[in-house]
């Protein structure tokens, strides 16, 4: 059998198993196991993965194998994966049994919040593992539909408005993918020349440029709206806070594999566009960051600007930056997770997320203090944490197109180092050092295991990652031949 | 084929029934004057039906079966709407379509 | 290379111990962290100075020192060419920052045995000063560009969270940000001259940049990009970055606030070691400041100049003692900056290079030793505002001798250290720009005179009455002052341009008479002026202040440019960049968001009446759809 459907099998018994538990203690159990399990499975496939590219095996897709749907519009269940997605399915699989862990609490319907959260990490799994565009949106689709329930039910604030507004952007989104998706099936020719999608099989047969110059900008606007691409960006500052965070990696990577590899001349042509965009919501973002009040609008709009230099990475066209942008997916997707479970502890202790409410919590919560200010370092790309190899590496490949163009966009996202450095000290400042400010906040609980593990679960890659970061970019990099190859590197 | 008669003649007969249905349908407030207009519709229909099949296709049945289904289902759709109009009047006590609006809801 | 496999440990040792200690600061006593994180420092200690007996002890071997790389190793691949090392290089300026981090981190780390005692939080801070220590080791022994950002940053880091110890000061809090914004800003330059250098030269590698063929830089020089060359700007950006940790005007403003932190932790950091890394940058990257144009040399010749004279202003009118040392260290930087832009590339037109080096290794020993002595002072006193002190040499006995050895040696008196590399300074600025030496010669009357001030208003003056009677500091505290009060006085006496020079050839160093002799005179006219005005109580530095009026009150108040500063972050950044583009995106780009649901929904509202529940409507709807429908067909389509 092949070991990627094992990622679906496990979510899917997970599942069942969830319907059928009772009460408060059986739900959690049953997630914890089956995404313990999970966590398991993606590291038995990084050491499968590892092994066959020790053992010689350069193929650009590994253990693929193809399960037929509907032979007459030739449909079919490709799975396959290469470095990129494996480093992605490992990233999900910690944010999400991280995530379990730190709804061990979980008050109203602990039933019904597993399985939305566990609907959407079989999503998301299975877009990863997926390489045929129509089983990638069908997953696509999968993991966006439970973030409706998940912000709208478990949501804070004027959750049924942020959900509504999500689902409604997404839904846009994806009618802008599900047009670009089927251009490409219909203008692609597979192997007996028929129309495929397979996403191998259109990237050998290449797309006419004509074709791509429609069909490029509207698969990465689709994605794009999830990977938080400004004007797009709105849903996040509301909807963010609440919904698993490893969704909005598949945005990045849905550009990255279906709109630049299969569209690479028109992504070269009209890169100029997004790079505005994206260069733009990079330095908006972090600057939106610096008034806001509510620690989860500023990492919402934080994460605004992370997310864009996700899709600027992307669209420098060269090997560093993409290494840079893959990097930046894991780094922005464990750092953000991480946020928004510790200001989940810290409202449910304080019962506010106004940062000036709130101060010298540095003392009262050491633990949960102490991993904010990590997760914060690790968002203004201090060495030794994950976000300074990410942005380092984005910058040394963005520096490698030497038009003046290229180059005035990339040093004005590198300032943004600084406009972040301003906005999580601030908050550091403030919230966490600095005298007690609520008396009622001097006998607040500490944190329990659940959370201690779920926290350091995300910390020690943020670290690992930052310290010795050669092997996962190695990884990565070598699967990008493929993309290289269709940019005509 | 009916001597003397054009096939144009009785076109006109079933145009002119269909159109009195249709007129009926939607002027009517009467629910039973809406199903008898209703029935008049589908007997112009039927009509069209079985004169086609006689002086474009004598040879061939397909008319005549379709007059026939059509008759069978007119049948079942008045029982049906009988019915409802029956219980109906039991519920608000009156046939008028007017004061039937709640498919709006 | 063989041999010198142990200074690895020189690195890791601080990394594991901040590991060990950080993560388990909570747990362990605090004795306990405070006695591992010395124990593993004096162990660096010892290996550091075996390193440079190793390195030096020998000789200099034929054709010069040696670049030594005992260990390398990729640390992250960006494409076939660009690939960031983390290794280990051993050269003479590395083996001598080796020693002076060594030496000065080891008497801290004793010292704060004592300063520190009982205090909340002591293995945090000896976790964060491991920390400290791993980053500069690594700093300062980095093979490549990207390895010496890499530690840039964390030294940054460690700076902040020990800036920020007291964290329940505001001010405190508020310095330690200002600190690392700051320095962040520079180091935003300091990035993109990296990029720009690599991109050019294909390389980070510090050994292949500044190789003396120069192949690698050659690409740099030759393009050119508004009216300087590609390598000049570049040269001038990594200089900004310096510039921002070595407090260069105008970058200077987070220093004399970082003096909120502990004060073992001023003499560390922000004296001794992590501030002189910008002089270090360049030193490190020298040859290609001299195979670039003048320009990016003139830069930090005339930065180092000005902000010594402008720091040594505002210093003689501080009342805050760290902060005239603050100041003070500005200042020395600044003379440090200066020597290196006056240097030529080898033989006597080197000298600057070697002063400047010899220069940071004596005031790294006579500023740690300043403001251990002032730690002391403000332990006994409780204050650190002069007001406050007066006729403390009877009670602070060992102080006051350590003081004023270190003072002598800052102000430049013979035989004391700060002589020797002051003059080799001051030889080199005559070599190059009489007005250059013109300024360092007035900086150098004006460093005795605010450093005698701050001796006689602390030890003589007014005797003040105190609540508690001042006492003298612990042996763990006075210990470290007497070993730094030795090397103060002696450390002159090292031929140090045998061992460092641009060219790396060694070179015996000589005295100029003439220029001794009248900086020497200059010194001893401050030292004088001082003792004129503040041995006994008078009121003649009230007088003179108010007789200089604007003048005063401007130096006073640094001449305003913490307020520009401010005005910039609040007004521009804040009010004029941050709160439009919050708005904007609240209520334009929302907005036309929500505006699209909006109008949606409004349609609706209009369109829905068309749905009556009529059945009727709804038939002959269909009906006349169904007739315009056989109308179009009939008619328009008919073809």
């Amino acid at each position: 059998m092949n070991i990627l459907l094992l990622l679906l099998i496990i979510p899917a018994l997970t599942l069942a198993g969830l319907f059928l538990s009772r009460g408060k203690q059986q739900p959690r159990v049953v997630a914890a196991l089956g995404m313990g399990l999970q966590f398991l499975a993606a590291f038995y496939l990084l050491f499968s993965y590892l092994r066959e590219r020790a053992q010689g095996n350069a193929a650009d897709m590994l253990f693929t194998s193809s399960y037929d749907w509907y032979t007459p519009l030739n449909i079919s269940l490709d799975l396959g994966v290469d470095g990129v997605s494996v480093a992605l399915i490992l990233l999900t699989s910690i944010v999400i049994l991280a995530g379990v862990l730190i709804s061990w609490q979980m008050e109203d319907l602990p039933k019904e919040f597993f399985i939305s959260l566990i609907t959407l990490g079989t999503g998301v799994f299975g877009f990863f593992i997926c390489i045929d565009l129509f089983s990638m949106f069908l997953f696509y689709e999968l993991a966006v539909v439970p973030m409706y329930l998940l912000i709208g039910i478990w949501g804070s604030g004027p959750k049924e408005y942020a959900a509504m507004k999500l689902t409604l952007m997404l839904m846009a989104g994806s009618a802008f993918l599900l047009v670009g998706m089927l251009g490409l099936y219909f203008f692609s020719s597979g192997p007996a020349d028929e129309h495929t999608f397979n996403i191998m099989e259109i990237a050998a047969s290449g797309i006419p440029v004509e074709m791509q110059r429609i069909f490029f900008p509207l698969t990465f606007i689709g994605f794009g709206v999830l990977g938080a691409l400004f004007p797009f960006h709105t849903w996040s500052p509301d909807g963010h806070s609440s919904a698993p965070t490893a969704v909005s990696m598949l945005g990045g990577y849905g550009c990255f594999r279906v709109a630049i590899f299969l569209m690479p001349q028109a992504a070269a042509e009209l890169s100029w566009i997004f790079i505005i965009l994206t260069g733009f919501s990079v330095i908006y973002g972090a600057f939106g960051a610096i008034r806001q009040t509510d620690l989860k609008y500023i990492n919402a709009y934080s994460s605004v600007s992370h997310c864009g230099l996700v899709l600027f990475a992307i669209l420098m066209l060269n090997k560093t930056a993409f290494n840079g942008a893959i990097l930046q997916m894991i780094s922005h997707g464990l750092m953000t997770a991480l946020f928004f479970a510790l200001i989940g502890m810290m409202y449910e202790r304080t019962h506010t997320r106004i940062v000036q409410e709130m101060g010298g919590l540095l003392k009262v919560l050491p633990f949960i203090s102490a991993c904010y200010v990590i997760a914060g370092l690790a968002s203004l790309g201090l060495p030794g944490l994950s976000g300074f190899v990410a942005e380092l590496s984005i910058f040394v490949g963005a520096f490698e197109n030497p038009d003046t163009f290229h180059r005035f966009w990339t040093i004005l996202s590198v300032s943004a180092i600084v406009v972040t450095a301003v906005y999580i000290l601030r908050v550091v400042g403030t919230m966490l050092m600095g005298p007690l400010k609520e008396a009622s906040h001097a006998s607040l609980a500490p944190a329990s295991w659940y959370e201690k593990t779920g926290a350091l679960l995300l910390v020690i890659p943020i670290a690992g990652i930052g310290l010795a970061p050669l092997w996962l970019s190695d990884m990565i990099q070598f699967s990008l031949a493929p993309i290289m190859r269709q940019l005509g590197f | 084929m009916i001597p003397g008669v054009s096939l144009l003649e009785i076109l006109t007969v079933s145009t002119l029934m269909f159109f009195i249905g249709v007129y009926g349908f939607v002027t009517r407030k009467n629910l039973i004057t809406v199903l008898m207009s209703l029935e008049l519709i589908l007997n112009g229909a039927a009509i069209n039906f079985a004169a086609f099949n006689k002086y474009l296709y004598p040879g061939q049945p397909d008319g005549q079966f379709f007059t026939l289904f059509l008759i069978a289902v007119a049948a079942a759709e008045v029982a049906l709407a009988i019915a409802i109009v029956i219980n109906l009047y039991r519920r608000i006590l009156s046939v008028d379509v007017d004061n039937v609006n709640t498919l709006k809801h | 290379m063989e041999g010198y496999n142990y200074t690895i440990w020189i690195v890791l040792l601080p990394f594991l111990v901040f590991l060990v200690v950080g993560t388990g600061s909570l747990r362990i006593r605090p004795i306990v962290a405070g006695w591992i994180g010395t124990g593993s420092i004096l162990i660096t200690l010892a290996l550091s100075l075996m390193c440079a007996w190793n390195y030096f002890g020998a000789g200099a071997p034929e054709g010069g020192w040696q670049t030594l790389i005992p260990y390398d190793m990729v640390w992250l691949r960006f494409n076939d060419t660009l690939q960031v090392h983390m290794g280990i290089l051993l050269d003479p300026i590395s083996v001598m920052m080796l020693v002076v981090i060594s030496v000065v981190s080891s008497m801290v780390h004793i010292y704060s045995l004592g300063y520190m005692k009982g205090e909340a939080g002591f293995a945090r801070y000896y976790a964060f000063l491991s920390l400290f220590s791993f980053s500069m080791y690594g700093l300062v022994l980095a093979t490549n560009l990207f390895q010496i950002y890499f530690f840039w940053e964390l030294v940054g880091i460690s700076s902040y969270l020990l800036i920020g110890f007291y964290y329940d000061r505001h001010s405190a809090v508020a310095a330690a940000k200002k600190a690392f914004i700051v320095t962040r800003f520079a180091d935003f330059g300091f990035m993109i001259g990296i990029l720009l250098l690599s991109w050019y030269t294909g390389t980070f590698d510090f050994a292949t940049l500044t190789s003396p063929d120069g192949a690698a830089i050659a690409k740099a020089a030759s393009v050119s990009f508004m009216g300087a060359s590609v390598l000049t700007w570049a040269l001038v950006l990594i200089f900004i970055g310096g510039a921002g940790k070595s407090a260069m005007f105008p970058l200077h403003i987070w220093l004399p606030d970082a003096m909120e932190g502990p004060t073992p932790v001023s003499a560390l950091i922000h004296a001794a070691t992590m501030v002189v890394a910008g002089v270090y940058l360049v030193a490190r990257l020298f040859p290609l400041y001299i195979f670039g144009d003048a320009t990016a040399l003139e830069v930090v010749a005339w930065t180092g100049a000005f902000t010594s004279l402008f720091a040594a202003i505002i210093a003689l009118t501080q009342e805050d003692i760290k902060r005239v040392l603050a100041y003070s260290t500005m200042s020395q930087i600044g003379y440090m900056m200066l020597a290196l832009g006056v240097s030529g590339s080898g033989g006597e037109e080197g000298l600057g290079y070697t002063a400047s080096m010899f220069h940071l290794f004596t005031h790294a020993m006579f500023k740690a030793l300043l403001f251990l002595g002032a730690g002391a002072v403000i332990h006994a006193v409780h204050s650190n505002l002069m007001d406050g002190m007066g006729g403390l040499r009877r009670y602070l006995p060992l102080t006051h001798a350590s003081f004023l050895v270190a003072c002598l040696a800052i102000a430049g008196i013979p035989p004391f250290a700060g002589f020797f590399s002051k003059d080799e300074i001051l030889a080199a600025a005559l070599h190059k720009d009489p007005v250059l030496f013109g300024t360092a010669l007035l900086v150098a009357g004006l460093t005795a005179l605010y450093m005698f001030r701050l001796y006689f208003r602390i030890f003589w003056g007014e005797n003040k009455s105190y609540a508690h009677p001042p006492h003298e500091a612990p042996a763990t505290m006075w210990v470290p002052l007497m070993i730094l009060a030795a090397l103060s006085a002696l450390v002159g006496f090292i031929p140090f341009g045998e061992y460092v020079s641009p060219d790396r050839l060694p070179h015996a160093s000589h005295l100029d008479m003439s220029i001794a002799i009248t900086a020497t005179a200059v010194s001893v006219l401050g030292i004088l002026t001082a003792m004129w005005l503040y041995r006994k109580p008078s009121g003649v530095p009230a007088r003179i202040s108010g007789g200089l009026g604007a003048l005063y009150r401007a130096a006073y108040r640094k001449f305003y440019i913490d307020e520009i500063y401010m005005g910039v972050t609040k007004n521009i950044l804040f009010k004029g960049i941050s709160s439009p583009v919050a708005w904007f995106d609240r209520h334009v780009v929302d907005g036309a968001m929500n505006g699209i649901g909006w109008v949606t929904a409004r349609v609706s509202k209009e369109i829905k009446g068309l749905q009556s529940g009529h059945v009727q409507q709804y038939a002959l709807g269909f009906m006349l759809g169904v007739l315009a429908l056989v109308f179009v067909f009939i008619f328009w389509l008919k073809q």
